[in-house]
Formats: C-alpha cells, sequence, structure tokens
C-alpha cells in the first residue's frame, strides 16, 4: 500500500540500522518526543534493531498523558450536567480523573459524544440548541489549528452553546524544560514530524543552537524512525546541532502558515500545568480575550485547579527521560492498563502502556 | 354522516405493541411474515417449542445480535443473527442442525424493515442449511431498543470424534487463518453516522459451516477452531493461549489485510488485528497436517494461510514478530477500541 509499505521494509530498515551501527562510535541517548513515535518504536519493535549503546528515551509526547487531573475532572463535572453535551476525542474517555472517569459517567446517564473533528461538535451545537455542547480540546500544535476552526466558526455562526475546555500543549518549551533539568540525559530528539507539519521546524533552531543539541524532524514510520535516529547520531558524532527535516514529505520548514493563521487568531501562549511533570511557562494555549466567551471554564465558572498525583507514581520522570518505565515499583503490579496510577499507563501511546502491551515479558 | 373512524389505519406498514401482545395483529405477523419466509425451513409455529430428534452428543449455543446500523455493506443483523450461531456450532466442530429466533422489535420500526430481515434470515438459513424450528417475538415502546434486537440459540451433532477445543492444543500446532481480517468491523464503522469517510468495504459475513464441514471430512487433524468475532484474531489467539497454558506466536507479515481495510485502520488510528470479523476463523490444527488444512480450506472457497505456531512458552503469551523481524507481545484489548486523536 502506498505510503506505507515503502516506509515499514524490512531489508531498507535493516541497512539504515546497519548505518547506524557503523556511524556510532560511542553511547547516544535519543529521545522521541511525540507518543506517536513510541507506540511506532514499542509495536515494531525500533530498539531491537539498534546498537546496544543507542538508547532511546520516550518524550511527554502523549495529549492524553499530559493532560492535567484537573481539566479530566471539570470535563467529568461538565458532562454531568443535564443541560450538557460533552463532545470529546474517543481515547480522552478512558483516561481516570481523580475519581471516575468520562466511559463511566457515560454509562450512567451523562451525554458524552465521541467526535473525530471537533467541526462535529459544531453540528451537534447546531442540531442541539436547547443543549450546551462542550468540547474537550486537547491535544499538541497538531489538534490546535482544527480545535481553533471550531471557535472561529462558532464565532461566526453566532452560536451560543458551544464552547471548549482547552487543554492546549506545545512542544518547545517542553523540550527547554526537560534539558534545563539538572538531570538532563537527552543529547538529541526527535522531533515530531506532525507537530512540525503545522508549525514548521524553525522554530527548533534556537533550541538546537542553545543547548548543542541535534533535532530531527521525524515522521511515524519505522523507517522514519530509523531515518531520525540515524541524523540523530551523524549530528552527535559530528559534533553538530542543527535541526534538520527528516520528514520531507509532510513538514515543510514554514509549516502550514493557513493552519498557524487560525491557531494565532484563536489561541495564544500562556503557561500550562502538565501533568505529572507540573507547570511549564509558556507551554500551553488558551483563548484570546476575543473568544474567551467561548471557554467552557469560563462559562460554566470553572477552575481546573491542581489535583495532587499518587505519589508512588513516577510518570513526571518517565514523560522527562530520567526513567524508564519498568524502574517504577508499581509497574505491571499496582500500576497496570486496567488499574493505571499515571497518566502515562492510560493510553496507548503513554511509555509505560506501550512498555506493559509490548514488552513485560522477557521474549 | 361519517361512520368511519378519523384516526389513520396504520397496522399493516408499522410495528405496533399489539404485534406481541399475543392476539390477532401477533397472529398476523407470524402468519404472514414469518411462515410465509421460513417455508420449508422447519418452522413448528403451532407449539410451544420444537421437538428435534438428534442422537448422540450436541453442541448448543446462543448469541445476542444488537448491530448498529441493521443494514450495513455486505449483511444486515438478520443474516448476522443466523451465521453468528451456526459459526459457534460449527467451531465446535459441530453440524449446525436448528436454531431458534427471539426478536426483541421496537415499536414504531417499519414493517418493510422487518419483512427484508426475515427474509434475509430465510435466505441465511437456506444457504446454511440449518432450520429455524422455533421463535419469539416481543415489542418493547418506542425507544427502548434500537429498532430490533435478536437472539438466536443454535443446536447440532457432533459427529466429529475429536475435541475440539483449547484444551487439545498443542506446542509445535500449526495456526492457519482463513482469510483477510477486518472487513465487516470497517464496513460497519463507515456506515454509521459521524464518521465522514467512505469506502466500499463489505463485511465478511458468511457462513463458516461449509469450510469446516470439509477440513473435518479429511485426514487433517484439528486441535481447535474459533471465529474471530469481537476483538478479532488478537482476542481469540489470547483466549486460546490462555486456556491452552501456552503461547501463541503469530508472523504480522503472513496475516492479510486488504489495502482498504489497512487505510481505513491508518485512518481511525485502529489496529486490524483487533478488528472484529463474522466470516473468519483460526484452525490450530497439528503440524504435520497444516498443509493439507490449507489445501482443504482453498478448495472450500477460503484463502487460508499458515500465520503462526504454537510454543510451550511464555505460558498465556501471545507474540507477534513484526515486518521488521522483531517481537512483542500482542496484548488482549482493553474495553473498545477508541480512535486515536493524531
Amino acid at each position: 500500500m502506498k505510503y506505507l509499505d515503502e516506509y515499514r521494509d524490512c531489508e531498507t530498515a535493516k541497512k539504515i540500522a546497519a548505518k547506524i551501527a557503523e556511524s556510532a562510535t560511542q553511547p547516544w541517548t535519543i529521545m522521541e518526543i511525540c507518543g506517536g513515535q513510541t507506540h511506532a518504536i514499542m509495536r515494531y519493535g525500533i530498539q531491537d534493531l539498534l546498537p546496544d549503546g543507542i538508547e532511546l528515551l520516550h518524550g511527554p509526547g502523549c495529549p492524553v498523558c499530559v493532560t492535567p487531573l484537573g481539566k479530566i475532572d471539570a470535563a467529568i463535572a461538565l458532562a454531568r450536567r443535564p443541560d450538557v453535551i460533552l463532545c470529546s476525542f474517543g481515547d480522552m474517555l478512558r483516561v481516570p480523573g481523580s475519581a471516575t472517569d468520562l466511559l463511566t459517567v457515560r454509562a450512567q446517564g451523562a451525554d458524552v459524544r465521541i467526535v473525530y473533528s471537533p467541526l462535529d461538535a459544531l453540528t451537534v451545537a447546531a442540531e442541539n440548541p436547547d443543549r450546551q455542547i462542550v468540547f474537550f480540546a486537547i491535544g499538541f500544535e497538531t489538534t490546535a489549528p482544527p480545535n481553533a476552526m471550531a471557535i472561529f466558526q462558532a464565532a461566526r455562526q453566532n452560536l451560543t452553546n458551544y464552547s471548549a475546555l482547552v487543554s492546549q500543549v506545545l512542544v518547545p518549551p517542553a523540550i527547554e524544560a526537560i534539558l534545563s533539568h539538572d538531570e538532563a540525559r537527552v543529547q538529541a530528539f526527535l522531533a515530531a514530524g506532525h507537530v512540525c507539519t503545522i508549525t514548521g521546524s524553525a522554530e527548533y533552531l534556537p533550541i538546537a543552537a542553545r543547548y548543542h543539541v541535534p533535532i530531527a524532524v521525524t515522521g511515524f514510520e519505522p523507517l522514519d524512525i530509523l531515518d531520525g535516529i540515524l541524523e540523530c547520531v551523524r549530528q552527535l558524532e559530528a559534533g553538530e546541532a542543527t535541526v534538520r527535516n527528516c520528514y520531507a514529505r509532510s513538514a515543510r520548514d514554514d509549516g502550514n502558515p493557513t493552519a498557524r493563521s487560525i491557531l494565532e487568531t484563536v489561541f495564544e501562549p500562556a503557561a500550562q500545568t502538565w501533568r505529572g511533570i507540573g507547570e511549564i511557562p509558556q507551554s500551553g494555549l488558551v483563548l484570546r480575550a476575543e473568544y474567551a466567551q467561548f471557554d467552557a471554564e469560563q462559562r460554566f465558572g470553572l477552575n481546573g485547579g491542581t489535583v495532587p498525583e499518587p505519589a508512588e507514581c513516577i510518570a513526571g520522570e518517565v514523560l522527562q527521560g530520567r526513567c524508564k518505565p519498568t524502574a517504577c515499583t508499581a509497574f505491571g503490579t499496582r500500576c497496570t492498563p486496567d488499574s493505571p496510577l499515571g497518566a502515562p499507563m492510560v493510553s496507548d501511546e503513554g511509555a509505560c502502556a506501550a512498555y506493559y502491551r509490548f514488552r513485560r515479558v522477557a521474549l | 354522516m361519517n361512520l368511519s373512524c378519523p384516526i389513520e389505519h396504520h397496522h399493516g406498514d408499522t410495528i405496533l405493541q399489539a404485534h406481541g401482545g399475543g392476539g390477532r395483529l401477533m397472529a398476523e405477523l407470524i402468519q404472514s411474515v414469518f411462515a410465509e419466509a421460513f417455508v420449508g425451513l422447519g418452522l413448528q409455529a403451532d407449539a410451544d417449542s420444537a421437538a428435534l430428534d438428534i442422537a448422540g452428543p450436541v453442541a448448543f449455543t446462543t448469541d445476542s445480535f444488537v448491530v448498529k446500523p441493521i443494514f450495513f455493506p455486505g449483511g444486515d443483523i438478520g443474516r448476522l443473527a443466523v451465521f453468528g450461531t451456526v459459526n459457534d456450532l460449527a467451531m465446535r466442530g459441530a453440524t449446525p442442525q436448528a436454531i431458534s429466533l427471539g426478536l426483541i422489535l421496537e415499536e414504531g420500526l417499519p414493517m418493510a424493515k422487518l419483512r427484508r430481515i426475515i427474509e434475509s434470515i430465510a435466505t441465511a438459513a437456506r444457504e446454511a442449511d440449518v432450520q429455524i424450528v422455533t421463535g419469539d417475538t416481543k415489542v418493547v415502546e418506542r425507544g427502548k431498543c434500537d429498532g430490533i434486537y435478536i437472539n438466536t440459540s443454535g443446536i447440532g451433532p457432533l459427529n466429529h470424534g475429536s475435541d475440539i477445543h483449547p484444551r487439545s492444543v498443542r506446542p509445535g500446532d500449526a495456526l492457519i487463518l482463513s482469510g483477510d481480517l477486518g472487513r465487516h468491523a470497517t464496513a460497519v464503522m463507515a456506515s454509521r453516522e459521524g464518521i465522514a469517510f467512505e469506502t466500499n468495504i463489505e463485511s465478511d459475513l458468511c457462513s463458516l459451516a461449509a469450510p469446516i464441514a470439509a477440513v473435518l471430512a479429511s485426514d487433517v487433524e484439528v486441535h481447535c477452531l474459533r471465529d474471530l468475532t469481537r476483538g478479532g484474531l488478537a482476542s481469540a489467539a489470547n483466549e486460546i493461549a490462555n486456556s491452552a497454558n501456552c503461547s501463541l506466536s503469530l508472523n504480522a507479515q503472513a496475516i492479510p489485510v486488504t489495502d482498504a481495510v489497512r487505510g481505513a485502520s491508518e485512518l481511525l488510528g485502529l489496529d486490524p488485528l483487533y478488528l472484529a470479523n463474522e466470516g473468519r476463523f483460526l484452525a490450530i490444527v497439528a503440524p504435520e497436517s497444516a498443509d493439507s488444512a490449507i489445501c482443504e480450506l482453498r478448495n472450500a472457497g477460503c484463502e487460508a494461510c499458515l500465520i503462526g505456531t504454537v510454543n510451550e512458552s511464555p505460558r498465556g503469551i501471545v507474540t507477534l514478530t513484526s515486518e521488521l523481524g522483531a517481537t512483542r507481545v500482542l496484548d488482549l484489548l482493553r474495553g473498545e477500541q477508541l480512535p486515536r486523536i493524531c
């Protein structure tokens, strides 16, 4: 199948892996940012193809994982209101808040609907003028443009029954937070190709320069990931630290200007709490003042305050690449996908869940 | 003076509460819809239960069908209700002989839809060579069900001598898949509201009785059969690995999935190994029978292929060797597959 098979070819993968092994003269530690990449690495067993010295660390790019507990509790509280229809992307429904999750409150009678696009939530709003439709607008730079477009359209259509519970996060400030930490181990990054498809790769240039760290814009298929790793190793071995686009079939240096424009029209950067990590300055998006009327927290008088995480959970360490999931004392025993202590065990894209699903038995 | 009732008389084209009430309308429904469609299928409508003549051990099974939408590309809820139960009997090595038909109808269901489903049930029963010997109809208030729910139970003689069950699975056995995966789930999903993608994928829904009968009539040593419905191949393999206390190892490259299903799965973030099928099964056979099993199944119209083997360990675990040659755990699905967001 075109665009799939050529990026999953076993022989080509082995050739790139051999080049990585030839190039690497010493151990290197590389972090893939995106949960989709973590999932592909585990699913295809990419670590097994790499030489022993190349260690992959799994980054914080799982949108479901980093959505703070307070926001999930707010979504649950909104869903329970009889006047509200809560629309959400599907994989948010299973994520536990501090007491329950959206799937459970739906079973108890709340009107919670899975949508594939925020624009579908707008249609729900138009069809249900006597109900309040709240869209759970979460995600990285990838979901921000469509989430912004839905709000932009709601404003144009004068929809008074549509609002968004916003928990948008941005990648570059998270990379900086990881690199600023005293115990930072990451020597190079695979940047998330789909984020760069929207925002472009230019905003990573200052990070590469300031922290002297190679950044390869990388796709999600096995060969994309191996290409990104090879580029990182090449730069590390050569002492270079620049941004290289290894996902040119999708990402351009200037990204998608139309998508960026709608994002910037509706949202502006602000401090954001990341579940398991804490607050990172300028790492989130909030609605600009002229769109504040579409902010669900304002409309319903909520504040997604901070809710403490279980003490045993080391999600923050895992999400910042300072620990592997298997280093956690609760991994696979007190913390499993059926009964997760922390967010990375919840979503398939979370590092802990990926380790549990694919690697819990030595094969 | 006009003495006719001013309220429009509708009982002919819509299901009413009275169609399940035991009175005249119900008798009319049974006579004009069911008895007419089921001619020659052994319906014993005039007794409270059906009398069957089956000697020796039998297999007996039941299943309920609530699919939405009730008509989907490649089938409908009626055809599904017949083949679902027929296939469950076949998976034990039984010859499907008779099924029951329990209908729960929603008040307001158009009679034309019911007729279409009943005709589809009759056609499916004839295709699978199974009788519909007894049935029941209930009508619930509008809003209490989604048009129509169906329950079928089935019974059939176990003519086959060996115990077709996970406990018969042995290390070294061959895993044979009867065809490509994921078409039923994809066809149903594509025809649901709210998903804006168009495909021409049709459900793989079919009776598996004939191919199973062909394999059982041959010299193939069959150890276990499992149809790959809810949860797909991955879930069935995990259930068997768990019951048989051994390991099933699958080869991803050997598992056929059409480009249309792959495309839809990539788009929605789903894994075809977990998607439901309604006309696919896994046959676990003795290693020396693998080639003849594939041959028999191909002669019976299945695109059968070898997808893996049974190993002693890791016990209770299914492993999958990826396209790149690395091996990982293939886990049981937690809940429903939910589309990922990016």
